[in-house]
């Protein structure tokens, strides 16, 4: 059995679909990944809902401006061209609708675009949301990168979402190790496998009907 | 002459009482008011409602101002992290109340606070549980959840250079939820790294003009909470 994609290839595969020009908010673990893949010629320009456009990369251990991180608590850096913002300003960019492609993880996406990414309702866990349901709400496209299955072997892209959803409707492409997924009117349908990936195998990791690629 | 400067930390915040409500800048560590924070720790004001995006970090700034036993409710976003122990164990044992708002709703909610707006509906939460039992309306043909504007006492801030009448710039992405907290506090203090004088700034840097300050103290060479943690500090 083929493995599918690596997660850096997930990203640069994610990248692919971001046009030149594009504001981009990229959450926390894999999605990161999708600035190191930008492709050839385009440029995206990142946004931070701590209040910055312009993300630029880590710096070094040296160059660390402390009053200068990213929405994971990260250091970054300010690339020529950006912007700081307060916290209103920079909401209002994610709902007013100016921000054109957020990719986000996820523990689950169901078919009929709902994402569950934000806790898993058991009892003694402490909630927290962070800005996750503003940008699933507000963000014109919303991008999931994930693996197919969580470590345990279950589906991620399910019928319907079993853990408390961040937003309803709202995811319109979906990047695993084994497929690009579209979620369409009828469900889930492959745009695209993974060298080396069956049909056959994404449908059997999938939980829940998925239309083969046309 | 209007002159918003108060000589020392522990005077600017003299007449915070217990029970009030306290917005404290900051997003994580960026821009946290970590001299304030320990100020009102050495104050003493108890049964503090709290509103900042997080919990704090390691036993410093909010984190310690939580572990202390000051505050008996936080309002925040993002209520873990990594290095996010207080809060966790306080809550798990019942001794802390929380109410979780998604960091835009947070954002807008103090906004609309200092804007004079009661109230707003906005599409997030729409289909979640965090929308149950909130008033929900149709406004050309999408659902969207009414939100309550988020009044403080007092807003504790820290800002990059403040002048005598009160007008703030801020450092980088150490600004957030600072220049909203300004606005929607009955009382708002800043800690300052610098001091100018009036006419110093200028005007079109202003971030937060005067009128929504009421104290402004110099405390010339901040603390970072992660540095504090990084060295293992803990306060008191």
């Amino acid at each position: 059995m083929s493995s599918g994609w690596t997660r850096e290839q997930m990203a640069a595969r994610a990248a692919r679909d971001i046009p030149d020009g594009a504001y981009v908010n990229l959450g926390i673990g894999i999605p990161e990944l999708v600035a190191r893949f930008v492709p050839e010629g385009r440029e995206f320009i990142y946004h931070t809902e701590n209040g910055m456009l312009g993300m630029g990369p880590p710096p070094g251990d040296d160059d660390r401006d402390l009053d200068l991180m990213n929405a994971g608590k990260k250091y970054v850096t300010a690339l020529p061209g950006s912007a700081y913002f307060h916290h209103a300003d920079s909401f209002s960019m994610i709902r007013g609708g100016h921000i054109d492609v957020c990719v986000l993880g996820t523990m689950q996406v169901a078919a009929n675009g709902d994402i569950a990414n934000w806790s898993t309702g058991a009892p003694d866990a402490i909630p927290a949301v962070g800005g996750a349901m503003d940008l699933v709400q507000g963000v014109k496209n919303i991008f999931v990168i994930t693996q197919h299955t969580t470590r345990t072997g279950d589906a991620k892209l399910v019928e319907r979402c079993t853990y408390p959803l961040t937003g309803a409707g709202v995811v319109s492409r979906i990047f695993t190790d084994l497929a690009v997924v579209n979620v369409t009117p009828d469900g889930f349908r492959v745009a695209e496998l993974a060298p080396g990936i069956a049909f056959d195998e994404v449908q059997e990791k999938t939980g829940t009907t998925i239309a083969p690629p046309q | 002459m209007i002159d918003k400067q108060v000589p020392t930390v522990a005077q600017a915040l003299a007449d915070i009482p217990d029970g009030a409500t306290v917005m404290i800048g900051g997003f994580g560590a960026s821009g946290s008011p970590i001299e304030l924070i320990h100020g009102l720790i050495d104050q003493g004001a108890t049964d503090l409602t709290v509103i900042n995006n997080n919990t704090g970090n390691g036993e410093v700034g909010l984190a310690a101002l939580i572990g202390n036993g000051q505050v008996s409710r936080m309002i925040c976003s993002f209520p873990r992290s990594s290095q996010s122990r207080v809060f966790p164990k306080l809550y798990r044992e019942g001794r802390i109340q929380l109410e979780v708002v998604p960091q835009g709703t947070l954002a807008e909610r103090i906004r609309a606070a200092g804007a004079g707006i009661p109230a707003f509906y906005t599409p997030t939460t729409v289909g979640t549980i965090l929308a149950e039992g909130k008033e929900q309306r149709e406004i050309d043909g999408r659902t969207y959840v009414m939100e309550p504007w988020l009044k403080a006492d007092f807003a504790l801030v820290k800002c990059e250079s403040a002048d005598p009448l009160g007008n703030l710039t801020f450092n980088k992405t150490a600004r957030n939820f600072s220049p909203l907290m300004c606005m929607a506090a009955t009382t708002t203090i800043v800690q300052t790294k610098r001091l100018v004088a009036r006419g110093d700034i200028d005007p079109e840097h202003v971030v937060t003009p005067g009128i929504f300050v009421n104290r402004v103290v110099e405390v010339p060479n901040p603390v970072h909470e992660d540095t504090l943690i990084a060295d293992g500090r803990s306060y008191p």
